[in-house]
């Protein structure tokens, strides 16, 4: 046990002593915040610029502020079309278009040219259109014999609620909670396959450096090789627990700092302030941030939170030592061994695959099967928990893996204790399968 | 009594049979020769002894227990592949070994110092392995298999790649060690280093025990009855040794092998019959190498 803890301790110490580590850890964040502050910054900037236009408009039907807003500067001109197609740049527009008379009211469409130096973007074009859409059905309206109240008597808007209350604090949940449901979902779903190849291929990669400068023989004869691969495993998991929690911390810190800069948005500034912020936040109009504050306050962070801790472990765990048994089986060529790599890929793989699918139905057959099956579970409950799945089968689902985990490191050890003295062979799956039934 | 007692001892691998029924004793106290070509099973041998594989069948006893994995803190290994950790600190590393030595971490760390005082390597604490040279990672090797002070050592090939001055400085804290009453267990196929400091031996061949003794008795029972006489050759009528079978004639002197009973005396008396004056009489005892040799060529037959 003592030689188990030393092993550990060395396998966490060296990583995380490093510079290349602490660098990482520390530059990550702030490249995503950097990443954050100049995509926003650019975004705001471009909001800034509003594109002026001009509108040659035949039949007099366009009015100057209905069009207009923070984007768009509208301006009818009285000059007809000839006489400005050539300089309505020098004028200082950017786009001129050009509203033919409408002579057919029982038309529903209408084309309307526009001149432009650049390309337009496909939202902007959307935009225009909109507005110009709106004015002319205006205009028809107006035309006609019904009244623009009529009309607007005449729109209803649906939306769907969802009625099944979380057993949380009763909050229903709307669009919002499910639209913040499911990005959490891929969050966690591509976090965990980010933390089984990252940290796995590290314990991989150490295996090997040990097996390829022969450290692994003197080690052996003073402790047992599963301790080693154990002690290893648990060390690198560690790293990866240190590392990942170094990163939500300053990711979080990030994000508070951007978001008090950036958009001075009461509702924020609300968040952080419990009840009274709350209170603030709900006099405020329903603006986008507090809608989305309440999804993510509606989610059952109780359940997620420690359920995801406890599927990153196994998860990390099941997969590492996968990546052990691998790596000792590796000769000290890489590329021969690329094919070793095959059964953790292909379950890895199938897994991601199928987060798609099980979002589109939380709680479905595929959905419930796929997040039992220990090398999928990893993966696909984390997807699943943000959408409040039954509690018996998140505990079912994780007795599953942490069993698996247990049969798994005991299988790997198997594979290791043969694998780190085999010397200038390569191996087929074939031999690594009678390695597990090689007295020691 | 014995530090190391190996009784019918079999390891089989998937297709080979790599130590076949091998019994030997290594005295306590001695330095024991395991001698072999290279795929004699000499590594299997070792490995079973450190506890890294286990025998399918036999007896091994360490200081008359039977072996088990308390035993690794009383033996210190050094394997013919050597490694180490190569982004470590020197120190670092020593004491790590050291204490999966089962070692606490403050004796270690004095024992460490004093060993590097003795090579006068002190200045290396900090280091990183991968700075410094061959030899100098075989001396932080070497001291990271004896700092625990094992009842048993195994070198696997210790002097390989060393230069004459480290072998010799490696070669005296062997002795010194073994003085101390360290058993010491040699593992290699350079047989002259064996004569040097071996007083026992064994002999592998595909995993078969081919002999074992002590070195000098060996040498007496492999005797081929050669002599070498030393004179002046030039005077010698080679006719007056016609009942002897000379092996080779140089011009100061005589290989000659006795056969059909004949006494060395019967060969000195007919040369000085002969009028030579003799300079030296001399029996030609075999060399571990010939005896290795020839028996290894013997067993493959």
């Amino acid at each position: 046990m003592n030689k188990l803890w030393l092993i550990i301790q060395r396998e966490y110490l060296t990583r995380v002593k490093k510079k290349s580590f602490i660098l990482v850890t520390l530059l990550t964040p702030l490249g995503f915040g950097l990443l954050m502050f100049v995509s926003g910054y650019l975004a705001s900037n471009s909001m800034n610029s509003k594109k002026r236009i001009v509108v040659v408009d035949e039949s007099k039907i366009l009015n100057e502020e209905d069009l207009s807003n923070s984007q768009y500067d509208f301006d009818i001109t009285t000059l007809p079309l000839n006489e400005i197609d050539t300089s309505y740049n020098q004028l200082g527009y950017d786009l001129l278009l050009n509203v033919p008379a409408i002579n057919d009211l029982s038309s529903t469409t209408h084309n309307v040219d526009f001149y432009s130096k650049e390309k337009l973007s496909l939202v902007a074009l959307q935009q225009i259109e909109g507005k110009m859409s709106k004015s002319l059905k205006a205009y028809k309206i107006s035309k006609s014999d019904i009244d623009q109240e009529t009309i607007d008597q005449l729109e209803i808007n649906v939306t769907l609620d969802n009625a099944v209350t979380s057993d949380l604090d009763g909050d229903k949940s709307d669009k919002v909670s499910i639209g913040v449901a499911s990005a959490l979902s891929y969050l966690m779903g591509f976090l965990m396959y980010m933390v089984i190849f990252i940290y796995g291929s590290m314990v991989m990669r150490s295996v090997m450096e040990e097996k390829i400068n022969r450290i692994v023989e003197v080690m052996i004869s003073s402790v047992r090789p599963f301790q080693l691969m154990l002690g290893k495993i648990t060390g690198v998991g560690l790293v990866a627990m240190t590392q990942l929690f170094i990163w939500i911390i300053l990711l979080f810190g990030i994000m508070a700092v951007f978001s008090s800069t950036m958009t001075p948005d009461p509702s924020i500034a609300a968040s952080g302030m419990g009840e009274a912020g709350e209170m603030i936040a709900e006099m405020g109009a329903q603006s986008d941030m507090t809608n989305l504050l309440r999804g993510i306050k509606s989610l059952n962070w109780l359940l997620i939170i420690p359920s995801f801790v406890m599927f990153f472990l196994g998860g990390y765990f099941i997969y590492s030592s996968l990546f052990a048994a691998v790596g000792s089986a590796m000769g000290d060529d890489l590329g021969e061994g690329q094919q070793l790599m095959m059964p953790i890929l292909i379950p890895v793989i199938i897994a991601i695959s199928l987060v798609f699918p099980v979002l589109n139905n939380p709680n479905g057959n595929l959905a419930v099967f796929g997040s039992m099956f220990p090398l999928f579970s990893p993966i696909l409950m984390p997807a699943r928990l943000p959408f409040d799945p039954p509690v018996w089968q998140v505990i079912l689902s994780m007795i599953i893996l942490f069993a698996s985990v247990a049969f798994m490191i005991w299988f790997a050890g198997r594979i290791y204790r043969v694998g780190i003295l085999m010397y200038g062979k390569k191996v087929s799956f074939k031999e690594i399968g009678r390695w597990l039934f090689v007295k020691n | 009594m014995a530090i190391l007692s190996l009784q019918n001892v079999v390891k089989n691998y998937h297709n080979h049979t790599a130590v076949d029924n091998v019994s030997f004793e290594v005295p306590k106290g001695s330095v024991f020769g395991l001698l072999g070509p290279n795929g004699a099973g000499k590594t299997s041998l070792i490995r079973i002894i450190t506890t890294i594989t286990m025998a399918d069948s036999g007896q091994v006893l360490l200081d008359g227990e039977p072996i088990n994995f308390n035993h690794p803190s009383q033996i210190g290994y050094m394997p013919e592949e050597r490694g180490l950790y190569k982004k470590m600190k020197v120190g670092e590393q020593l004491l790590y070994l050291a204490q999966l030595k089962g070692m606490p971490h403050k004796e270690a760390k004095q024992k460490l110092h004093a060993w590097m005082d003795k090579f006068d390597i002190v200045s290396w604490w900090d280091k990183k392995v991968e700075e410094l040279s061959k030899g100098m990672q075989q001396k932080i090797q070497f001291i990271a298999t004896v700092v625990h002070d094992p009842k048993l050592l195994i070198l696997d090939e210790p002097f390989s790649g060393l230069d004459p001055i480290n072998t010799n400085l490696i070669k005296d804290e062997i002795d010194q060690l073994n003085k101390g009453g360290t058993s010491i267990i040699f593992s290699t196929h350079r047989m002259e280093q064996v004569e040097e400091v071996c007083e026992n031996i064994i002999l592998i061949n595909n995993g078969k025990k081919v002999l074992e003794g002590n070195v000098d008795q060996i040498k007496i029972d492999h005797k081929e009855n050669l002599f070498k006489v030393e004179f002046d050759n030039s005077v010698l009528n080679i006719e007056d040794l016609n009942n002897f079978q000379v092996l080779q004639s140089k011009r100061d002197g005589i290989d000659v092998k006795l056969v059909d009973g004949m006494k060395p005396n019967d060969l000195l008396g007919s040369l000085i019959k002969s009028g030579a004056e003799i300079k030296s009489f001399n029996e030609v005892l075999p060399s571990i190498n010939d005896i290795f040799i020839s028996r290894v060529g013997e067993s493959q037959e």
